[in-house]
């Protein structure tokens, strides 16, 4: 019962850190039909300025890790994507590839490609008693935060003129703007929204890993661009609900199968999510209007 | 004109129609003489650009015609290598690094052509079975769809210890390739691409590539016509993992993954996806570069000092090529079009 338990609240807590990754992507996808690989690079830099500002106060590391992902995210978008805004999906997402490599590489360039280790909050990794069941702490905190964050999100979308803008933006993007929303200030609100994100995903990452690494951002949104697909490209909720699905499974599969076949989980998972596809090439909670009708 | 009547017209135009083929050929035949009178390093080095542009090539043959960019291809590299090690690696090299192989496997010591040939079939076998599914997605979807393969890929072939050895290296495959094998495959899969990119079916993904829905409302059955292209690809990934296997004499998982992924990606969109010109431009511009920086990274003697780059930074640079080329010239250094025929009509 006791272990059950606590698989279960591990694939809640792993899968709620990819569907918080697969949501900053598709803030990304919806106002832009971008599939943003840098967004790995998001992750990755904020938790390198974790390293870098190691031993200030708790408060000025988060802070500064967020800006700097924020930063990233505006700088990426005015530089990269601003000037494609009119081209095809394919061309944008080689664009966000060739981001993503950039910055990876000129990090390796920069601080060497091998992990260094950092003891960041090394108290979440404490195990609490929750009514007579043993739990990390971490997972527990994973969670909550991710509950704080969609729950923030949600807030912010449904009930502010912004978020209300986005909405329209990620609907009809041409019709929004006829009907005087603002393009740029849309775009790079959903681009700091999704810096935050990474920055909350890298925090907690490093937090369970107790590493950094230059790839850690890109291996963290391989497997969530796959829970977007699943979930369906251009819808926020299929977002989450494909990334937390992808995350929780890879934990169970882990949990459930025997050891020697443990370390194809991922496999055993993209099978799966080949199968999904095969039933639903729209994915599970598919956008509106996305697909032309023949 | 003379040309225009009886026999020598059709010839001429022929010709005509196949000039982008015999161009580039003898464009890449002439690099590979040009080489084989230089050092043996540069031979070498050739060689590999010569690997990569079968790589390049297999990619744009599935991109350039469906217009979905795909970052799988090099997990079918990896099938096509591993399966040839296999199959033509020495019985007492196979049975010290993989002492748990199927009896048949283990026995096995395959001519290397058959060997070729069996790494091109089994990735496009993989590739009709993976592709069935995935190729009804369209657009980016479809692009991640292919991502997710070579992501599995690299677990499977890192993972499944009996068969591939997983992390550990496969040592001991015959070191084969050299500059004429590599060239003869080269010029195989242009001649390949270029004949499929001719035939209706190639016309018809095309079509879609433009339009998809408009393709559809035409009667196009796309789902099907993409997965030919995407077999065809597969193929010539699979031959180009072959030769990169028995070039490099070793196998190793960590070679068939994203590095790898990048620069045959950032080759085929700097030289320019939608035309054969465009991946041969790209593998050949992109090696010729890479050597350059490489010197650049070994450093030059001014005076006593040396001036060296640090290492890594000839990656940087072709991210940033590859960045610079897709904001400013979107279609690649070959804009989509293939070289014409020199003369006048």
């Amino acid at each position: 019962m006791e272990r059950l338990v606590q698989i279960l609240v591990d694939a809640v807590s792993v899968g709620s850190l990819y569907a918080l990754t697969a949501l900053g992507i598709g803030l990304i996808f919806g106002v832009m039909r971008l599939i943003n690989f840098a967004h790995g690079e998001l992750i990755t830099i904020a938790a390198y300025t974790l390293l870098a500002l190691f031993g200030l106060p708790l408060p000025v590391m988060l802070f500064g890790a967020a800006a700097v992902a924020i930063l990233l995210a505006l700088v990426t978008e005015r530089v990269a994507f601003r000037p494609l805004r009119n081209a095809d999906p394919t061309t944008l997402l080689i664009s966000s590839f060739a981001v993503s490599f950039f910055l990876q590489k000129l990090l390796i360039l920069v601080v060497g490609s091998r992990l260094k280790g950092l003891d960041f909050l090394p108290v979440l990794g404490r195990q609490i008693e929750l009514a007579g069941i043993r739990l990390q702490l971490l997972q527990i905190v994973t969670i909550l935060v991710s509950i704080v964050l969609l729950a923030a999100l949600t807030w912010f979308l449904r009930a502010t003129r912004l978020g209300l803008h986005m909405r329209a933006a990620a609907e009809d993007f041409r019709m929004a703007r006829v009907l005087g929303v603002r393009a740029n200030r849309v775009i790079a609100v959903a681009f700091a929204l999704s810096g935050i994100l990474a920055a909350a995903v890298s925090c907690l990452v490093v937090v369970q890993t107790g590493v950094v690494q230059p790839r850690m951002g890109l291996q963290l949104v391989i497997i969530a661009f796959v829970g977007t697909v699943i979930g369906g490209l251009g819808s926020l909720s299929g977002a989450a609900f494909g990334g937390f699905l992808v995350g929780a499974a890879s934990i169970l599969l882990q949990a459930l199968l025997p050891p020697d076949l443990r370390a194809f989980r991922e496999a055993f998972v993209f099978i799966a999510v080949a199968l999904i596809l095969l039933l639903r090439p729209q994915g599970l909670i598919p956008a509106a209007g996305l697909k032309e009708r023949v | 004109m003379a040309l225009e009547s009886g026999g020598s017209g059709r010839v001429a135009e022929a010709l005509r129609r196949a000039w982008p083929l015999i161009a580039l050929c003898a464009i890449v035949i002439a690099i590979a003489f040009a080489a084989s009178f230089a050092p043996a390093v540069v031979q070498r080095r050739t060689t590999q650009g010569l690997i990569n542009l079968v790589a390049v090539v297999a990619l744009y043959t599935f991109v350039g015609n469906s217009g979905i960019l795909s970052f799988g291809n090099v997990a079918f590299m990896a099938v096509g290598a591993y399966v040839s090690a296999l199959l033509t690696m020495k019985p007492g090299a196979k049975s010290i690094f993989l002492p748990d192989l199927p009896a048949i496997i283990a026995a096995a010591e395959w001519p290397t052509v058959a060997g070729t040939l069996a790494g091109g079939i089994v990735a496009a076998l993989v590739a009709l079975l993976v592709g069935w599914p995935l190729m009804r997605l369209t657009g980016v979807s479809a692009s991640i769809a292919t991502f997710a393969i070579l992501v599995v890929a690299y677990v499977v072939f890192g993972n499944w210890t009996s068969v591939t050895g997983g992390q550990n290296s496969l040592m001991g495959l015959p070191a084969y390739v050299d500059l004429w094998t590599a060239l003869a495959w080269a010029v195989a899969a242009m001649a390949i691409a270029f004949i499929y990119q001719e035939t209706r079916s190639a016309l018809l993904l095309r079509a879609s590539r433009e339009d998809e829905t408009a393709a559809q409302a035409a009667g196009i059955n796309v789902v099907a016509h993409r997965l030919i292209a995407f077999v065809i690809s597969a193929f010539l990934s699979g031959i180009a993992g072959v030769l990169l296997g028995h070039f490099l004499g070793i196998v190793r998982v960590e070679n068939f993954y994203l590095d790898l992924t990048f620069l045959i990606v950032a080759m085929l969109i700097i030289g320019g996806r939608g035309s054969l010109t465009g991946a041969v431009a790209g593998a050949v511009v992109i090696a010729m570069l890479t050597e350059a920086l490489r010197q650049i990274e070994i450093g030059f003697q001014v005076g006593h000092a040396t001036i060296a780059a640090p290492a890594g930074v000839g990656d940087v640079i072709l991210a940033l090529i590859m960045l610079l080329i897709i904001l400013f010239r979107p279609a690649g250094i070959a804009g989509g079009r293939e070289i014409t025929w020199p003369f006048r009509r």
